[in-house]
């Protein structure tokens, strides 16, 4: 299967990322190259076959509905690049 | 005899008779450090300070008795690997200035031992690449031929524990990142079971692939490391709840009753003849310790990595979603709406494979394309799970080489993708069916070169694969050759 550079910059939109015209042109001719290896998978007849997303039996983790320490505003907002004390600051978006 | 030069389990027995301290070990390997980064460039943050005062406190506490198996003990960290205080990259400029807050778990646990950090080693960015050439502070060298990468993601922390920058180091594998750099920097490294290491705190690339592991000099230090790390943790869901065992225990000599299965698979086209006969020597070693070899099939391994690159990148683009420039990491300043600072952020931060992966992720995710290729892929991934399942019924542990050839020069394959990718084909597939994998020390190419042998143990059989490793690693003569520098 092969891949359009306008479906790449779908994608890429998706993906919040900007691609300038030559790393699109690049990365769809690289993604080509790589979704043309992934058709291998096609020769396997997989219709019968449930997927597997996690290896190993999973439960449920369940903990006590009970108050711990957690970071205070001061840690959770340090590493914001722009933020005001209080909150992290955005473009206005209303 | 260097203390720089020596293992863990021979710094433990200098530590109690007092013969060396922890400081005199750090003050060792930070001098180590500053002789050999200018050549080998495996950190990209060294904790020089900090290192001195936990090894300060390391013998304080020893002196009150108090402190784990590796109080005192210098090591480093890959910078994927949240460390409070002290700057975690994952080796990308989205993250160059990101202070953790807090500690992963695995740390913590170091922490209560009382090991001491070095600092903080080189990683293809996001931990996606094989050859640490993907990362934005610059690319370590091999210490055994310094043209050479070092292997990848996490290069620099097989790099470091070669070069003895380092008594060991922590990794995470998620289609070999462990094993591979392992092996090409004549390490020991061990992945464990998934889930059976915390991943709290580990910044996540494949959430159900990633795992933490140790990058060692012998495999009596793997086992003293896996002690230290494993164990069940309420803060990753994943984790598992299984006991774990004192891996110590399992280092016995003699391999009488156990069957090696060598999987046909793993010695296909494209295998260098040189890594084909250093294995094969190795396999003989397990046969004169006792083990019957017997040839056994796994019939999916060459869709492993076909699949791995639909799964890893599809759960990579969900994960690396949160780095949107508001709560950390880089921030385009300029943008005026929330679209163009998400974008621009973004695309400014990330370098271009992980750009890549994260396309090829979305693409596979997105609506129309999905059932052709992530559910197709998670189906294949079920195939090969029931192939290890098939093994381990006829055999307690597989043989094989780690990569299909040694390392291969710095540069060469920087234009290629598919070739780097192709070249996990013998890691990817024990990530895909978390079962634990090993890298151990077994030859060298007929330029110098570290060739490493892999071993592949079913889920929670670590002790197994630890015995194999330490009888191989009695009957060569490889552990505790170094590279000049």
């Amino acid at each position: 299967m092969t891949i359009s550079q306008k479906e790449v910059l779908k994608v890429a939109n998706l993906a919040r990322l900007q691609l300038s015209p030559q790393e699109a042109e690049q990365m769809t001719d690289q993604l080509a190259t790589i979704l043309g290896y992934v058709a291998k998978l096609d020769e396997i007849d997989c219709r019968a076959i449930a997927p597997t997303t996690h290896v190993l039996a999973i439960e449920n983790a369940f903990r006590a509905d009970a108050m711990q320490p957690s970071l205070s505003q001061a840690e959770a907002l340090g590493n914001g690049p722009l933020q005001n004390g209080e909150a992290f600051v955005v473009p206005r978006i209303i | 005899m260097e203390l720089s030069a020596l293992t863990i389990h021979e710094s433990q027995k200098l530590l109690a008779t007092g013969a060396t301290s922890s400081v005199a070990l750090t003050t060792a390997f930070l001098a180590r450090m500053a002789a050999v980064e200018p050549t080998v460039a495996a950190y990209i943050t060294e904790n020089r300070e900090q290192a001195l005062l936990q090894a300060a406190a390391a013998d304080s506490m020893r002196a009150r008795g108090a402190g784990g198996p590796l109080c005192g003990i210098p090591l480093a960290i890959k910078d994927v690997i949240c460390t409070k205080g002290l700057r975690t990259t994952a080796g990308s400029r989205i993250l160059e200035n990101f202070i953790p807050p807090y500690d992963a778990t695995v740390m913590v646990k170091l922490q209560e031992q009382g090991a001491v950090c070095l600092g903080k080693t080189s990683m293809d960015e996001f931990a996606m690449g094989s050859g640490n050439e993907n990362c934005a502070f610059g690319t370590p060298h091999n210490p055994w031929n310094r043209d050479y990468i070092c292997g990848g993601s996490s290069g620099g922390s097989a790099a470091a524990v070669a070069a003895d920058e380092c008594l060991a180091s922590l990794g995470s594998d998620t289609g070999g990142s462990i094993r591979q750099p392992a092996s090409h920097c004549g390490m020991v490294g061990l992945k464990p079971t998934y889930g059976r290491v915390s991943r709290f705190g580990l910044l996540a690339f494949a959430s159900s692939l990633d795992q933490i592991g140790p990058i060692t000099k012998d495999v009596t230090d793997a086992a003293i490391m896996l002690n230290a790390l494993a164990g069940h943790d309420p803060r990753d869901s994943t984790s598992a709840r299984q006991a774990t065992p004192d891996y110590t225990r399992a280092l016995v000599t003699g391999l009488t009753g156990l069957t090696v299965g060598v999987p046909r698979e793993y010695f296909g086209a494209g295998l260098d003849p040189e890594v084909a006969e250093v294995v094969r020597h190795g396999i003989d070693q397990l046969k004169a310790a006792g083990a019957e070899i017997k040839e056994v099939s796994l019939p999916h391994t060459e869709y492993g990595v076909a699949a791995y690159y639909i799964i890893a990148p599809a759960e990579a683009s969900s994960n690396l979603a949160r780095y949107d420039g508001i709560r950390y990491g880089r921030r385009d300043m300029e943008a005026d709406t929330l679209m163009e600072l998400y974008s621009r952020s973004r695309s400014q931060g990330f370098g271009e494979e992980v750009k890549r992966r994260i396309l090829i992720g979305t693409y596979a995710l997105s609506s129309g394309y999905y059932d052709a290729y992530y559910k197709k892929a998670s189906q294949v991934r079920t195939l090969i799970v029931e192939d290890y399942r098939q093994a381990f019924s006829q055999c307690d542990i597989l043989v094989s080489p780690v990569t299909p050839t040694p390392a291969w020069k710095i540069g060469e394959k920087v234009s290629d993708p598919l070739s780097v990718y192709l070249s996990d084909l013998l890691t990817i597939p024990g990530n895909l069916a978390g079962v634990p994998g090993m890298s151990v020390p077994c030859g060298f190419s007929s330029s110098g070169l570290p060739i490493g042998l892999q071993l592949q143990a079913s889920h929670f059989d670590e002790e197994t694969m630890l015995r194999v490793a330490y009888n191989l690693e009695q009957r060569l003569d490889v552990a505790g050759r170094k590279p000049l520098l």
